[in-house]
């Protein structure tokens, strides 16, 4: 049998995947990394992309899209925390002024038409969503 | 002795309300069982982000992030965890009381406090407290998503690597069992020193793009999933208080029938009496 490597996948509201693999790639941020039994150790940051597990004893190799996260390898355990949120530095900046906003807006007028600000925000997330997969969209094709 | 009728009336409602807790006792219980399992899905990853900083923190002694530095504490940021919605019994009350008198000592102390809310209960109480709110995040759902505490959560950290607060804390119900939750705060930054965990192998890594941008990045999740995991806990917290809660309801509304029960059936044999004896005095006269 060939040699292999433990594999778990694992977000913040759950496990995704875990068990034994002979290969796994992932969307490290420098590059594509392609990871053997007996890789060296590695702490990475993951982009936004697939992350692909090859089982060995099914023909087809399992995929897993992650929005990014870090990778972390040991000799023979390999660790991705994937995100389950499309990241990204602005996008997090946004929710942050989001959060702030819907704070102060409670402070200083309680009785504020509560349904309008809800629907703000969420438009304001939406735009935000809808930017950040623009330019991952943008990033795949260059 | 109120009449029959008004006395059947109040029967009625009564059962009427007893229907609704019944029902909600039972959407409580299944919730809570699906809360729970929730609970124990989250575990993973903070366990294994933990070690990984372990991992780091080994590898790199020299290298102390602003997270990881205790500074004299002037100001605390607060996050509260609190339920959306009530019927669910003292759950939100008594996490307010036991954080109030914490919040007291501060106030001796000298120490100064914002918060950051999550949940409609924790926003009007403080709302009302007049405490300074600086983020808030509310109708979760039954089942809470991380992007929708991202926000919230950054606004406290950027706060604390301004120097603007010197603690962040974090108040929420422990899931025990499903009898009891028990208020718990816990300092959530500067990371406590009891998070490195020792090691049994050791070994450096390599890092890419470098140790510091890694070790950054992977700070602000580790703090962001430990208040997911608060927030999945104290909603499992919710649906169990809401459970007991909405039993001992329906079991207070089953005593009260049960009594007007039987006034009702006094109330309708005195009337039956009193009925007899006029037609027997009235048959007697004539």
């Amino acid at each position: 049998m060939a040699m292999t490597i433990h594999v778990d996948i694992v977000s913040a509201e759950g496990e995704i995947f875990s068990g034994l693999a002979e290969m796994v790639y992932a969307p490290a941020v420098m590059g594509e990394v392609g990871i053997a039994p007996r890789h060296t150790p590695l702490v990475t940051q993951l982009k936004p992309g697939e992350v692909r597990v090859d089982t060995g004893n099914s023909k087809e190799m399992q995929h897993f899209y992650v929005s990014g996260g870090i990778l972390e390898i040991q000799p023979h355990i390999v660790t991705v925390l994937a995100d389950t949120a499309i990241r990204a530095v602005d996008l997090d900046e946004a929710a942050a002024q989001e959060a702030k906003r819907r704070a102060e807006d409670a402070m200083s007028d309680r009785s504020a038409e509560f349904e309008y600000a809800k629907a703000q925000s969420e438009l304001a997330e939406a735009v935000a969503q809808l930017r950040a997969i623009d330019r991952i969209r943008k990033g795949k094709r260059s | 002795m109120a009449g029959a009728k008004e006395i059947r009336t109040q029967i009625g409602s009564i059962k009427n309300t007893s229907k609704i807790t019944k029902a909600m006792e039972m959407v409580a219980a299944s919730k809570m069982r699906k809360a729970q399992s929730r609970m124990a899905a989250t575990r993973p990853y903070a366990d294994k982000m933990r070690n990984v900083i372990g991992h780091l923190f080994h590898a790199h002694p020299e290298y102390k992030h602003t997270f990881m530095i205790e500074r004299e504490v002037k100001r605390i940021g607060y996050i509260i965890v609190s339920s959306d919605r009530g019927l669910c019994g003292g759950l939100n009350n008594n996490l307010f009381r036991r954080l109030f008198k914490e919040l007291q000592e501060h106030r001796d102390a000298g120490i100064e406090v914002d918060f950051c809310t999550i949940g409609n209960k924790a926003l009007g109480f403080f709302g009302r407290f007049g405490g300074n709110i600086v983020s808030q995040a509310v109708h979760l759902g039954d089942t809470p998503h991380i992007e929708n505490l991202i926000g919230t959560v950054k606004v406290m950290l950027d706060a604390y690597a301004d120097g603007k607060i010197d603690r962040i804390s974090i108040a929420y119900n422990h899931f025990v069992n499903t009898m009891t939750q028990s208020p718990t705060f816990e300092q959530l930054v500067p990371i406590p020193s009891t998070a490195e965990e020792e090691l049994k192998h050791h070994w450096d890594y390599i890092y890419e793009p470098g140790s510091k941008e890694v070790l950054d990045n992977l700070l602000g999740r580790y703090v962001e999933s430990l208040v997911y995991q608060a927030v999945v806990e104290n909603g499992a917290c919710e649906q169990s208080a809401r459970m007991v809660a909405m039993k001992s309801a329906s079991d207070n509304a089953g005593e009260l029938i049960d009594e007007l029960q039987l006034i009702y059936n006094k109330a309708r044999q005195a009337a039956i009496t009193q009925e007899i004896s006029e037609i027997v005095g009235g048959a007697a006269a004539v």
